[in-house]
């Protein structure tokens, strides 16, 4: 039993990872059998935004910061490696790190400004720095980004294992593995002496500067780590979908990973991960299948507008927390 | 019979234990006085009783349980704030402010204006502009122009010079001949003169009840309990 | 010299706009502590319905439909949503976050996603001679929208018990109702407040844009926040200024330099007031 408790994140990675050999489907929930290129693309992307808002969750769910500048660095990852592998011809082993780079340094400059004010002021700063980052995509800047089409990925500068259709299962295990990535990162700072200092942030910043630390620097460090997950996730998600567009660098990103993480159970292990999955999985089913669904039905951002508000009233702490009152009830 | 009774109230403010079991009654005439050390819960428990703070317990207010009620409510029926630092409006003119305070037409500006003509004198000058005892007067007048049956006064000589504090002490003293007051206050010559009950809090508990003159006349009594002596 | 009056009228008819939904914005955040993202919606709700009613009872009734729309939804937005909240400010955002999703998606779902053409009248799409320039009659429309606006709040602050309250209640709310006053009463008539110019703003940014889409209002609010921030939260002479600031640099900007500096020089001017304000609280 312990064992159970203790292995069984083993155990779920290795039968996601298995997946791509299953070929069986699941009717209803899956269009075709669970080894389709179109099926393992979906699952790509859910534990993609999985692991994005497990992300999310270091500085909203554990640290107490409402940014909405999210979007920025996944912008920043995305469009950084497109470009330098596009526009400048670098292998991806190049353009990756030097992408999650960027976005780290920039995530260090906007976090060093819009942490000198907190609260409601720190949201809306970091808003306005990621609609830079909005405009300059939407804009073609310096003939970089492509404009409103966005800027498609020259797969001839990527490992050919990681081109074309029959590959998407290699591209999934990418995400699996960025998933996996994030998930530790996330859990390892949280359990250590820094998680506790950023988790007494969150439950009043007034104690920790008793305690003679500087809430500044801790802050800064939970920001510039969600900056670079975030922008190596941009990589991910560049990968994935093979190009970027401005999409990813706006605020409508931002507050989807918000909804995802408020679903899911903000500060929660698995929360967030679980309404990145369940987001992602519900926004693309309900826009394929929605054809036959009446007026705002058919709207996927109507529906999980609506169930995110029903979840702030009525459970505050997200799916995690419903599954653990069922589970104790049962126990 | 006493106008406010407080039983077994606890406080707790962002996961720390302010208050543990504080009881105590305000007689229904006079000055009580409501003393301790720096940071042991004097402002909370103001704060509690007028619903500013998360309160559990029971705040029994002229035979009518106040604990939960809505701050705004509990003032109309006649308790009255004059908080720790005065908190008066400094956008708003010293007219404003006593404007805002109005609820009814009558409004007793002469007894303000009577108890401190220097309001009259600046209604048109900005709060934020006045002194530190001006503001405390304006603070004082505010809730002096309604009718009220109980008044909470916290630290009202706090940062004054000594002429403004007689001015001050004079003014509370005139104004307990009508209502009762519950009066936090450092000042022990102040506490002297107006006090008749007196409360002190240790450790987020009452440590000592009786009258203020009986405390203050035990040297020792005194500093235990305040850290301060008597004769200052 | 004609271009830059030009620029002029045309930036400030941008400035108006920003101002007519940061004035709301800021009230709102400035009294009630709730960052509202649904006050874009209520923008958009002001545009459609001066989009449907004008058609049938003229323009200026179109106007009157979309200011009163925007109050009426916003008024019930704060009644309904926000008031359980009460304290719960980050729930209180999250909220408005899924009402600005759900709102916009259901305006998609009701109206096409596609913008559709504002019946504007002829006269607001013409140009007249103003300082040795042709400007837009719908910029100086724009201009005396929001100048009366500004005008009308300063008087209602100044003047009025509830303009009084609010002004107290920016300053510190809690020792308004230290003092007697239910202060929550006044939430509801700010968010109408707000959601009136918002309507409006949406009416006339439909003539402005000459277009009404489910997404308008939201891509303005951004700028909004700006700013709300750099005018100072809950202060409307504040918001003024500085949408005049915002709207001007970013006319100009935008025509002398490259598409698109403008809104970058605006969020490079938030971060500049930013710090130098750090400094002067220091000082
Ligand atoms: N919001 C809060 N969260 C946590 N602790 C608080 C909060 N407000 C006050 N405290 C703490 O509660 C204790 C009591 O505070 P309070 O202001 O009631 O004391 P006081 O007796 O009025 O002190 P003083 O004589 O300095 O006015 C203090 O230790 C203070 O630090
Ligand atoms: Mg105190």
């Amino acid at each position: 039993m312990t064992y159970l408790r203790r292995y069984w994140p083993f155990g779920a990675v290795a039968v996601l990872a298995l997946l791509p050999y299953a070929g069986v489907g699941i009717p209803g929930v899956f269009d075709g059998p669970l080894n389709s290129p179109g099926t393992l693309q979906l699952l790509a992307l859910c534990l993609l935004f999985g692991g994005l808002a497990t992300g999310y969750d270091l500085l909203f769910g554990r640290t107490g910061l409402l940014s909405f500048g999210q979007a920025l660095f996944v912008a920043l990852g995305a469009y950084g490696a497109d470009v330098l592998i596009t526009k400048a011809g670098l292998p991806l082993a190049l353009a990756a790190p030097a992408a999650i780079l960027l976005g780290t340094t920039v995530a260090a400059a906007i976090g060093a400004i819009a942490l000198r004010v907190t609260g409601i002021a720190f949201a809306m700063v970091t808003l306005a720095f990621a609609q830079v980052g909005a405009i300059l995509a939407a804009r073609d800047a310096w003939g970089l980004t492509g404009g409103d089409e966005g800027l498609a990925l020259d797969v001839s500068g990527l490992p050919s294992g990681l081109v074309g259709v029959v590959n998407t299962y290699k591209l999934y295990w990418v995400s699996l593995a960025y998933l996996v990535i994030v998930m530790i990162v996330v859990r390892r700072t949280v359990s250590s002496p820094t998680g506790r200092v950023l988790a007494g942030l969150r439950d009043d910043e007034r104690r920790v500067g008793v305690l003679g630390l500087n809430p500044y620097a801790f802050k800064l460090f939970a920001f510039v780590l969600a900056g670079a997950l975030a922008a190596a996730g941009g990589v991910v998600h560049l990968l994935l979908v093979q190009g970027a567009d401005p999409k990813i660098a706006g605020s409508e990103l931002t507050l989807s990973l918000l909804v995802m993480v408020v679903l899911g159970g903000p500060g929660t292990r698995y929360g967030p991960l679980l309404g990145g999955v369940l987001y992602t999985y519900l926004d693309y089913r309900l826009t394929h299948v929605a054809g036959g669904l009446p007026g705002p039905l058919k709207q996927p951002l109507f529906v999980l507008g609506v169930i995110f508000i029903l979840a702030v009233y009525f459970f505050p702490g997200g799916i995690a927390q419903l599954r653990l009152r069922a589970l104790r009830r049962t126990l | 019979m006493s106008i406010l009774q407080v039983r077994d109230l606890n406080v707790v403010l962002s996961g720390l234990s302010i208050l543990q079991g504080v009881s105590f009654d305000v007689a229904p005439t006079g000055v009580t006085v409501l003393l301790g050390r720096n940071g042991v819960g004097k402002t909370t428990t103001l704060r509690a009783i007028l619903g500013l703070a998360p309160g559990i317990g029971s705040v029994t207010f002229d035979g009518a349980d106040i604990l939960g009620r809505r701050t705004h409510e509990l003032v109309q029926k006649g308790l009255g704030y004059v908080p720790e630092d005065r908190c008066v409006f400094a956008g708003l003119t010293v007219a404003e402010n006593l404007r805002l305070a109005e609820r009814t037409k009558n409004s007793a500006y002469e007894l303000v204006f009577e108890l401190f003509p220097e309001l009259k004198k600046r209604a048109s000058q900005r709060a934020g502009s006045l002194s530190g005892g001006q503001q405390q007067m304006l603070a004082l007048g505010r809730v002096l122009l309604t009718e009220n049956r109980l008044l909470l006064v916290d630290e009202p000589t706090k940062g004054l010079a000594p002429k403004v504090v007689t001015e001050v002490a004079d003014a509370l003293a005139r104004v307990a001949v009508r209502v009762p007051i519950l009066l936090v206050e450092q000042n022990l010559a102040v506490v002297r003169r107006l006090a008749g009950d007196a409360v002190v809090l240790a450790a987020g508990q009452v440590a000592w009840t009786g009258g203020a003159s009986e405390l203050l006349s035990d040297h020792d009594l005194t500093k235990s309990l305040l850290g301060v002596g008597s004769h200052s | 010299m004609s271009t830059v009056v030009l620029l002029a009228v045309t930036g400030l008819g941008l400035s108006a706009l920003y101002f007519l939904i940061a004035s709301g914005l800021s009230l709102v955040f400035g009294l009630a502590d709730v960052l509202n993202f649904a006050h874009g919606w209520f923008l958009t709700v002001g545009a459609y319905a001066a989009y449907w009613a004008t058609p049938k009872v003229g323009f200026a009734g179109g106007v009157v439909a979309g200011v009163l729309a925007g109050a009426g939804v916003a008024a019930l937005v704060e009644l309904v949503m926000i008031r359980p909240l009460y304290k719960r400010t980050i729930a209180q955002v999250l909220v408005t976050v899924g009402l600005s999703l759900a709102g916009v998606a259901l305006f998609q779902a009701l109206f096409s996603p596609d913008a559709r053409i504002f019946p504007s009248p002829k006269w607001t799409q013409q140009v007249v001679g103003f300082l040795g320039a042709r400007v837009p009659v719908k910029s100086l429309l724009l201009i005396a929208g929001a100048v009366v606006v500004l005008a009308a709040l300063l008087a209602f602050l100044r003047w009025t018990r509830y303009g009084l309250i609010i002004r107290a209640g920016v300053e510190n709310r809690e020792m308004v109702t230290a003092l007697g006053i239910d202060v929550r009463k006044a939430f509801t008539l700010v968010f109408a407040i707000g959601g009136a110019a918002a309507g409006l703003a949406g009416a006339l940014g439909g003539v402005y844009f000459e277009s009404v889409s489910p997404t308008g209002g939201a891509s303005l609010l951004i700028f909004a926040f700006i700013v709300v921030v750099i005018g100072g939260m809950g202060s409307i002479t504040g918001s003024a200024v500085a949408a005049v600031a915002v709207g001007l640099l970013q006319q100009f900007v935008n025509y002398y330099g490259s598409a698109g500096a403008g809104d970058v020089c605006a969020v490079a001017l938030l971060a500049i007031v930013l710090l130098t304000r750090r400094q002067a609280r220091q000082a």
